[in-house]
């Protein structure tokens, strides 16, 4: 008996030697110092011997099991101390740049229509978009502006080789298009899209352009509500405390008509370069529907009357964000356009 | 129109202060561009009106003088100038006299530079001062001479305050010709400040033989002529016109002439009708013993005439022009001729002031190329009732300036009389448009102020106005309301909130849907571009280097392009998106880029062409941005692209979208595919043709490019989704390895697999493709994962392996591989 408390002691020793890695040790406790591990069948063993003989062999295991259990502590602290070290050298650096995620971005000018989407469909108004390219008669004619009409040096136009037929000027002809498709519905959307001018490229022209025109047609619409929707759309653009001011201006289509300027950011007012010493910037023209295009979209000018309004979103967008040459929209450098991602 | 404010006080009293009266004007629509002060700079103390009291000889220098100035201080002081216009001897012309310190303007330099003066000793003579020329002054370019003042100049006086002036600089919206005047900004002034107008009826004082035995008007083109009035000054004295009047005129941007010409400008300026003098000994073809007459007429075809710019004009016969018996002597309203043109030797002048057609005017102006101050006044439209009032102001100008005598009486044809315009402004019409309530009394209040005649009407909310003719642009009740409204000021008018019916609510699906493509591929990591509509041949004749150009017929075309290179309206974006791709290659090595735009293609027997959109994708470059986490190697290539459209079709809902081989001349062969959803081609994507990489100047590297219809993928995605159970039992993989012929394609495996498995097959991953040892050559070997899952039970090892076999058997039936699991 005491040569096999020996041999477990032996081969336990062993066996020890040969565990390599912390998780090893927890099988090797199980094994031999377990509730139903190696030394505990040999204390029953010895529980079933003659008791003359018991005392010495109990003596024996006691020893044997402290001897095991230090070996095993040691053996643990060993690997302890070895996972620390491990640590230590391969320190976990919190500052080191992270994985990047790799989202890309919207243009500009998509941003800044989206934000005119939004604040207006908060006031009822819908989207509806017509074609870039279009009539003489839709262009100029039906919105009161006939051949040679003074008011034509207002829009320098890009012609086809068809002949009334040309590149829009601008998003009013939408006006013609909403009406004869809602008449004789009340309306109120609002037409985005590429505009287009004979106008040399400059930082403050663009041959070609967004604009988005507002329209509303109803039975008691008032140059008071133009002024209520768009002093509220200039605050929730550019902040609730900006001020507006509505200035007589002229648009054959509108009458009265009316600019909307936004005070100078740049200023807060005061007259700076950028407001050409004025403290305001002309954000939008505007005006109550002309009868007679109002006539031509179908609707009753004794009954119904409408507002319009028409503004350049890059515009919008250079006051926004003080940029301060619109050929950086279309130039198309995705240093400049990745900034508004 | 430039305003010089000593000019419109004759005419108005203004007692606000001037930003103040800038910011009505603007708000009224006279947007005040700018202030500008004449003579700001002038040091008021050392810069004043003086009086030459001698001039003598420099005693070293010939071309120099030694002028002695008197300027109030008691003790003349003494300059040198090398001025021309004064001379040893002279004395008692009035001048500038600037001191030591005084601001001026370098005269000697070419471009403006600002000096200060300094005491100097020329050619040993000590110089107190010196008399300015206008240059010197800031106040034209003239540096000839120095600037003689008039003689009742008040000396000692500081030169602002005799010189100095303020130029309003109005920006005028084309319905405003009226204020392309003096008189008319008046006007408007005073209605805005409540002050009064200052104006009373010009009288001439005729006293030569009539003149109605010396000249005769027929108009022959009523229609484009309404009245044309005459006048004729006999004995004039051509010359410099008086310095007032030639300051006035500079103020306001022209150039003096001379008498005659400075008076018909100034006269325009004031009153806003253009005039013309002809010289009335040069008109020809008069028959001996008649009288000169002068016929209004359009051209005949093949008629030319020399203009005063000395140009030969070719005219059409929509031209109207003023002749005499020998042809053409002016372009109406446009330009006069050469032959009648005031000259040195003119004695009499005939001067026309008539009224023209504004359109056919504008037509001519175009035509010509030829923009003028009497066509932009002319083209803006005229009252007929202002010709005379001008042609007497400017005759009797005329004689007061340049001497001699004017025939009495005027000749006045007016052929076509404009009918009077009234109309009844309803104090509720202003309501229903404005939002506010304006009593008939102050209507009427505002509505005199411009100048308009208003009379009560029976009914008490109505008034009845009757339009003056200097506001022809007032033809409809809106009209008039849009007069109230800027004279009570739009400030005036409170904010409302619609209370109109609010319409039927219509969602926008369509842009919706491209609005959703366009957050999709940002999440891919896709960044938006947008490019112009117009584009050039050549671009686009790059996407194909193996033809030629495209067929300018088949585009849309710009009759008038700003360039060349923006001449056609585009029918893809391929060539702008590489253009963008190159441009941005030169900053950075990894682009991926898109663009929702429309492209343009003609329609056969429609006026407009068809405008749909499309998406162009693009990528190039680094699959990753250089960092410490990722694989450094690995540049974007077709797998990229097309898994940024798979995610896309999915994110969309296009379920059924698959992608064939396909060949197209921008793509590698083998490196193209169709996009098809639903059985339609949606679109092509590959990597792009080395020639065309190189005709776009691009690196050696795979660039990925895709164009596709937006209808053709919006219109694939279901209007309506529906939810999918989710299983809660477990699923079970299997992994699955064959090794096939090399032409077999992935999606022809996939489509056997899932055709096989059934519908218990919930997903279906291709994870491994080896190529090499011990797989024979031509061959390949594919690894899939096949994951099994029910809605209803856990599935169990015997019903997989069923699966599996069947699965196996069609691969080895059908596509000969050898399956290894």
């Amino acid at each position: 008996m005491l040569e096999k408390l020996h041999r477990l002691e032996q081969d336990a020793i062993e066996e020890l030697r040969l565990v390599l890695t912390k998780e090893g040790l927890e099988p090797w406790r199980v094994k031999y110092l377990g509730r139903k591990g190696a030394l505990t069948g040999l204390l029953r063993e010895i529980g079933s011997l003659p008791a003359e003989q018991r005392p010495a062999l109990g003596q024996e295991s006691n020893r044997l099991k402290a001897a095991l259990e230090q070996a095993y502590a040691i053996r643990l602290e060993a690997f302890a101390e070895e996972e620390l070290r491990r640590t230590q050298q391969q320190a976990f650096d919190v500052t080191l740049p992270g994985r990047p995620a790799l989202p890309g971005s919207l243009h500009v000018s998509t941003q800044i229509l989206r934000e005119i989407y939004t604040i207006f469909a908060g006031m009822g108004f819908q989207v509806v978009e017509t074609p870039e390219v279009e009539t003489d008669t839709t262009n100029f004619q039906l919105l009161n502006i006939p051949p040679y009409h003074p008011a034509r040096d207002m829009w320098s136009t890009f012609h086809t080789t068809q002949t009334g037929v040309l590149l829009r000027t601008h998003t009013s002809p939408g006006q013609i298009h909403a009406m004869r498709r809602y008449c004789p519905e009340p309306i109120r959307v609002i037409l985005p899209g590429k505009c287009y001018r004979y106008e040399q490229v400059t930082a403050r022209h663009e041959h070609m352009f967004y604009q988005v025109e507002g329209l509303a047609v109803g039975r008691q619409v008032t140059m008071g509500d133009l002024k209520g929707v768009l002093a509220s759309f200039a605050r929730q653009m550019f902040g609730p405390d900006r001020r507006v001011r509505f200035r007589a201006s002229y648009f054959p289509f509108t009458e009265p008509s009316a600019e909307m300027d936004i005070d100078c950011g740049l200023c807060e007012g005061q007259g700076c370069r950028v407001c050409k010493g004025s403290g305001w910037l002309e954000i939008l023209g505007a005006g109550m529907v002309h009868p007679q295009v109002l006539q031509n979209g179908g609707y009753d000018p004794e009954i119904y009357s409408g507002f319009a309004f028409g503004m350049g979103s890059e515009r919008v967008a250079m006051l926004k964000y003080g940029i301060d040459d619109i050929r950086h929209f279309f130039a198309n450098d995705l240093r400049f356009l990745q900034q508004f991602g | 129109m430039r305003v010089p404010l000593s000019w419109l006080r004759e005419y108005v009293d203004i007692d606000m202060p001037l930003n103040e009266l800038a910011d009505r004007m603007t708000y009224a629509g006279l947007e005040v561009e700018s202030i500008e002060n004449v003579g700001e700079h002038w040091d008021r103390d050392k810069i004043v009106v003086g009086q030459i009291v001698e001039v003598c000889r420099h005693p070293d220098a010939d071309r120099l003088t030694i002028a002695v100035v008197d300027s109030g201080t008691g003790t003349p002081e003494a300059v040198v100038t090398g001025a021309p216009n004064i001379h040893a001897g002279d004395h008692g012309q009035k001048v500038v006299l600037a001191r030591t310190g005084a601001t001026l303007v370098d005269g000697h330099s070419a471009e403006f530079r600002m000096i200060k003066l300094k005491p100097t000793k020329i050619r040993g003579v000590l110089s107190a001062g010196m008399v300015c020329s206008e240059k010197e002054l800031g106040l034209s370019d003239e540096h000839e001479g120095i600037l003689l003042l008039e003689d009742d100049a008040p000396v000692g006086t500081p030169l602002q305050d005799y010189l100095g002036d303020t130029i309003l600089d109005i920006d005028l919206t084309p319905n405003l010709g009226r204020c392309l005047s003096i008189i008319g900004v008046a006007r408007e002034v005073a209605a805005l400040t409540g002050a009064k107008l200052r104006l009373s009826e010009p009288r001439m004082q005729g006293t030569g033989p009539s003149i109605s035995d010396q000249v005769r008007i027929e108009i022959a083109d009523t229609d484009l002529c309404s009245r044309y009035t005459a006048s004729l000054v006999r004995g004039v004295q051509i010359g410099p016109s008086p310095a007032w009047m030639q300051r006035r005129l500079r103020m306001a941007g022209m150039r003096p002439i001379n008498n005659i010409v400075d008076v018909t400008n100034y006269v325009m300026l004031e009153w806003g009708q253009p005039l013309h003098a002809f010289d009335y000994d040069s008109l020809r073809g008069t028959p001996p013993d008649a009288v000169p007459t002068i016929v209004v007429r359009r051209a005949l075809p093949g008629e030319r005439i020399t203009t005063l710019d000395g140009v030969e004009r070719q005219l059409d016969p929509q031209v109207l022009l003023i002749t005499d018996g020998g042809g053409p002597i002016g372009i109406a309203g446009v330009m006069g001729g050469r032959e009648t043109e005031i000259s040195q030797e003119t004695r009499n002048v005939l001067l026309e002031s008539a009224n023209f057609d504004n359109l056919n005017n504008r037509r001519t102006s175009e035509m010509l190329k030829l923009p003028s101050e009497a066509s932009l006044r002319f083209g803006r439209g005229l009252p007929a009732e202002m010709s005379i009032l001008a042609l007497q102001r400017a005759s009797d100008m005329m004689r007061e300036l340049a001497g001699g005598q004017i025939a009495q009486g005027i000749v006045d044809n007016y052929p076509v009389h404009p009918a009077e315009r009234a109309i009844s402004l309803r104090a509720t019409e202003v309501k229903r448009l404005l939002g506010i309530d304006i009593s008939r009394a102050r209507l009427t209040e505002i509505l005199e102020s411009l100048g308009f005649i208003c009379a009560p009407d029976d009914d008490p909310m109505t008034v009845r106005v009757t339009v003056p003719f200097f506001r022809q642009d007032v033809e409809i009740i809106p009209d008039l309301i849009e007069e109230v409204a800027r004279v009570v000021g739009y400030d005036k008018i409170p904010n409302t909130l619609m209370s109109s019916e609010l319409p039927a609510q219509r969602r926008n699906l369509s842009l919706e849907g491209e609005e959703h493509v366009r957050d999709v591929l940002v999440a891919c990591g896709l960044s938006e571009v947008i490019t112009y509509s117009l584009t050039n041949l050549d671009s686009v004749s790059r996407l194909d280097p193996s033809r030629g150009l495209p067929d300018p017929s088949s585009f849309v075309r710009i009759a008038n392009p700003l360039t060349s290179d923006r001449e056609y309206l585009r029918q893809t974006l391929m060539n702008s998106m590489l253009e963008v791709v190159r441009a941005n290659l030169r900053f950075l090595d990894r682009v991926m880029t898109f663009e929702v735009a429309r492209v343009y293609l003609p329609q056969a027997g429609q006026e407009l062409p068809d405008e749909p959109r499309r998406l162009c994708l693009a990528m190039t470059g680094r699959r990753y941005p250089l960092s410490w986490t990722a694989a450094n190697e690995g540049l974007l290539d077709y797998y990229d692209l097309k898994g940024v459209i798979e995610t896309l079709c999915r994110r969309l809902g296009a379920a059924n979208a698959s992608f064939e081989p396909a060949e197209h001349p921008v793509y590698e062969r083998g490196r193209a595919a169709a996009l098809v959803i639903g059985g339609a081609r949606v679109g092509l994507l590959g990597e792009v043709h080395s020639q065309v990489r190189d005709a776009f100047d691009l690196p050696a590297q795979a660039v990925c490019l895709a164009e596709l219809s937006m209808e053709g993928l919006l219109g694939a995605t279901p209007s309506e989704r529906h939810f999918q159970p989710v299983s809660r039992f477990p699923a079970t993989s299997r992994d699955l390895a064959l090794v096939l012929e090399e032409q077999i394609s992935s999606q022809r495996v996939h489509d056997v697999i899932t055709e096989a498995a059934g519908r218990l097959l919930q997903s279906l991953e291709l994870f491994d493709i080896y190529r090499g040892q011990p797989v024979p050559e031509g061959h390949k070997s594919l690894a899939f994962r096949l994951t099994y899952q029910d809605m209803e039970r856990t599935l169990t090892d015997g019903e997989i392996d069923q699966i599996q076999a069947r699965v196996r058997r069609d691969l080895e039936r059908d596509l000969h591989a050898q399956v290894r699991s």
